[in-house]
């Protein structure tokens, strides 16, 4: 059964804070689909028509302005991912991991946390650090090629982007520890994909943070490939029905829907909050461009399969809604584009003058406490530096 | 009673225990560290002491115990993680190289990892295998990682404070077969520098240079030699990473004759970075090539043959003997 056919616009609405205890727990029970049904059994509360459905057991009350809210953060982060790629094509950035087609799930999400919740994200959750505040020039630097983070991670509560695949689910998990430790009312939100749910460290974080209880929501964006490998090649079940092994609650959303992405997470948040643990969200989405900009998916998967995914864009559908409910007006759009416009110019002007580093700065941050082989490389090397006729090199 | 004689493992948990007292952010976590105490009774009594919430006992994953560490040290806590024996820490490495050592480097100096990892180390106990190796190179080999060992009680005991009070992560190797040894430990002594070398015994023809339990084979060693008339310094490293050049460098230049022991294969072992750089620095004071003691290329024997493998005083003084010969 999937929620469209049950689904009528406006219908009533339960009020919000009901039914969330069991919400979660509900959803691990349904009838399992396979992890390609091209209509996976998840949460929705968008169409990709633009239509709002209800859903027995997450719902969402946003007035107009918050909508529009959510709207401008995609499609700003889209002009921004937009922008980095073009970048990487003219040479200023050495790689970028594309956002495109995750939007929903990574605002809907990022949009969940208060201020005082953790994130730790992978290396594409440009839409998240959005939500956190964070300067999206400062996520460039990597990139670029000017240093391997770049942000102080407690300034947002923002990790640092974490290549090694999975390694970030137990930090957050350890974090998430800590604020159980501390007897805060915190939460932590942990990023991860399709791929890396394969990995140990994704399943040592499940164990940990179940024997523990740790207030952490495990966000596995499902974007259907792990560079060029297909879903079919990490699991044999649908992944958010994992969890229910490890002792908690899973539930698959519909992650091009940024509505039931934001329902889904806040209650999953509110649940750990609440110390009653960990929960594994599975966002159902597609990766839209390649894995990253040195990637070429023309080897491994159609065109078509792209396209059908295209009809369910996670911003167009939000547009319509806005648009047929009169939400929005053509005024906020071009105001939107002109800041999209001016956001990609930032983005350029910042990137272009990204400062090289100097060349001793390799040497900085090795220790806190120093190390006296590092002291005497650092020495070595400035003489060798200087030894050159008129001191540097260059 | 600040001077107390203690074994070496007594030594650790009063350590452990004294840093539990003195700073509420210290978490103790691992494999069987509650009740039962550990598997060598190194944090005996402390979770019935301070608690499960400070003494850890933790699923039975490496890899989730470091990242969890890694995740309690953001939240600004100290983890000192246990480690059961040495050849299980490899599920974790791929932490405590890609992560644990970088974090503060990634984070341009904004984030700290206070993290020590304990370690039992080394062979002479007649274990099964993955229980009896000396894997220090492959963590000094990684920047942002330290890397110290202990060879009696008294180091045992503050090498562990100032490891646990270091904001860098501390890998700290514990020689298990010198757990049982006792030496005095004065609790309110001011301590040496963590990362300094040790002049442990004093001589004037050569220097043996060894750390953890080699040092005290080491002792016996120039002990025996000095019945022969031979007068052989002993240097106790305590620090792998860094390295303490200066004090190794000043004893060489004074014996000018060099032989480093350590029970990790010499095969790129610490010894072969030692050789190298005391080259390097003293070259014109050597009168022999530095000579280096250790395992062998082969993976750890079974127990009846580890005494074999592993460097005992006989194979220490032929090196001697042979250092002395040019």
């Amino acid at each position: 059964m999937t929620v469209e056919s049950t689904a009528a616009r406006k219908t009533t609405r339960r009020s919000s804070g009901t039914k969330r205890t069991a919400s979660a727990s509900t959803s691990t029970t349904k009838k399992a689909t396979a992890a390609t049904a091209s209509e996976p059994e998840l949460v929705q509360l968008l169409t990709p028509e633009g239509e709002r459905v209800q859903h027995p057991d997450y719902d969402i009350d946003l007035s107009a302005e918050e909508l529009r809210g959510l709207y401008r953060d995609m499609v700003l982060t889209r002009r921004f991912d937009a922008e980095a790629t073009a970048l990487q094509r003219q040479g200023e950035l050495g790689l970028w991991a594309s956002l495109l087609g995750q939007e929903a799930a990574q605002i809907g999400s990022g949009r969940a946390l208060r201020d005082d919740d953790y994130v730790f994200p992978t290396y594409r959750e440009h839409g998240v650090a959005w939500c956190r505040g964070v300067d999206p020039t400062n996520l460039l630097g990597m990139f670029r090629g000017v240093n391997n983070g770049g942000w102080d991670p407690n300034s947002n509560n923002f990790h640092l982007y974490t290549i090694v695949l999975g390694s970030q689910t137990l930090h957050a998990t350890g974090y998430a520890m800590g604020i159980a430790k501390d007897g805060a009312d915190s939460a932590v939100l942990a990023y991860f994909g399709d791929g890396a749910s394969s990995q140990g460290d994704v399943n040592e974080s499940f164990v940990f943070s179940a024997v523990y209880n740790a207030p952490v929501v495990f966000f596995c964006q499902n974007n259907q490939w792990a560079i060029s490998e297909p879903i079919e090649k990490q699991t044999r079940v649908p992944l958010y029905q994992r969890a229910a092994g490890f002792g908690f609650p899973g539930v698959r959303v519909d992650g091009n829907d940024v509505l039931a992405c934001l329902a889904v997470t806040r209650s999953a948040l509110e649940r750990a909050r609440r110390g009653e643990g960990p929960t594994l969200i599975e966002a159902f989405t597609y990766r839209m461009a390649a894995h990253t900009t040195s990637d070429d998916p023309t080897r491994y998967r159609r065109d078509t399969e792209r396209e059908a995914w295209e009809a369910k864009d996670p911003i167009l559908r939000l547009k319509t809604y806005l648009e047929n409910e009169g939400h929005a007006d053509a005024a906020f759009f071009e105001e939107l584009e002109a800041e999209s416009e001016a956001l990609g110019k930032h983005v350029r002007e910042v990137v272009r003058a990204m400062p090289v580093p100097d060349h001793m700065a390799m040497f900085d941050h090795t220790y806190a406490d120093g190390h006296a082989l590092v002291d005497e490389e650092r020495a070595q090397f400035a003489a060798y530096q200087e030894s050159f006729e008129g001191g540097e090199t260059e | 009673m600040a001077v107390q004689k203690l074994p070496l493992a007594k030594a650790l948990n009063e350590s452990l225990r004294k840093a539990l007292e003195t700073d509420p952010k210290v978490v103790i976590m691992g494999l069987d560290v509650g009740k039962l105490g550990g598997v060598f009774r190194i944090t005996d009594g402390l979770q019935k002491d301070f608690g499960e919430d400070r003494v850890v006992d933790t699923p039975l994953a490496e890899s989730g115990i470091v990242g969890t560490a890694i995740g309690l040290a953001l939240r600004g806590y100290r983890p000192v993680v246990e480690i059961q024996f040495d050849g299980f820490v490899f599920p974790a490495y791929d932490q405590i190289v890609t992560q644990l050592a970088k974090m503060r480097a990634r984070s341009l100096g904004t984030v700290k990892m206070p993290v020590v990892i304990r370690i039992p180390y080394g062979g002479g106990i007649g274990a099964v295998e993955h229980h009896s190796e000396s894997p220090e190179s492959l963590f000094a080999h990684v920047a942002g990682l330290k890397v110290v060992t202990p060879a009696n009680s008294s180091d045992a005991y503050w090498m562990l404070q100032q490891a646990i009070q270091s904001d860098d992560p501390v890998i700290f190797f514990e020689p298990k077969r010198r757990y049982w040894d006792k030496g005095e430990v004065d609790t309110e002594a001011i301590p040496g520098e963590l990362h300094k070398a040790r002049v442990a015994r004093e001589g004037t023809d050569l220097t043996l240079l060894a750390y953890g339990p080699m040092v005290k084979t080491c002792l016996e060693a120039a002990a025996a030699a000095a019945e022969e008339g031979k007068s052989v310094e002993v240097v106790d490293l305590r620090s792998i990473s860094p390295l303490d050049f200066d004090t190794i460098q000043a004893s060489v230049e004074k014996t000018r004759r060099l032989v480093v022991v350590h029970e990790a294969p010499v095969f790129f072992g610490s010894g072969a970075e030692i050789a190298a750089r005391i080259t390097e620095r003293c070259f014109y004071h050597l009168e022999a090539p530095v000579l280096r003691v250790g395992g062998y290329h082969a993976p750890y024997p079974p127990a009846r043959l580890e005494e074999e493998y592993l460097p005992g005083l006989d194979r220490v003084l032929d090196a001697v003997d042979r250092s002395l010969a040019y």
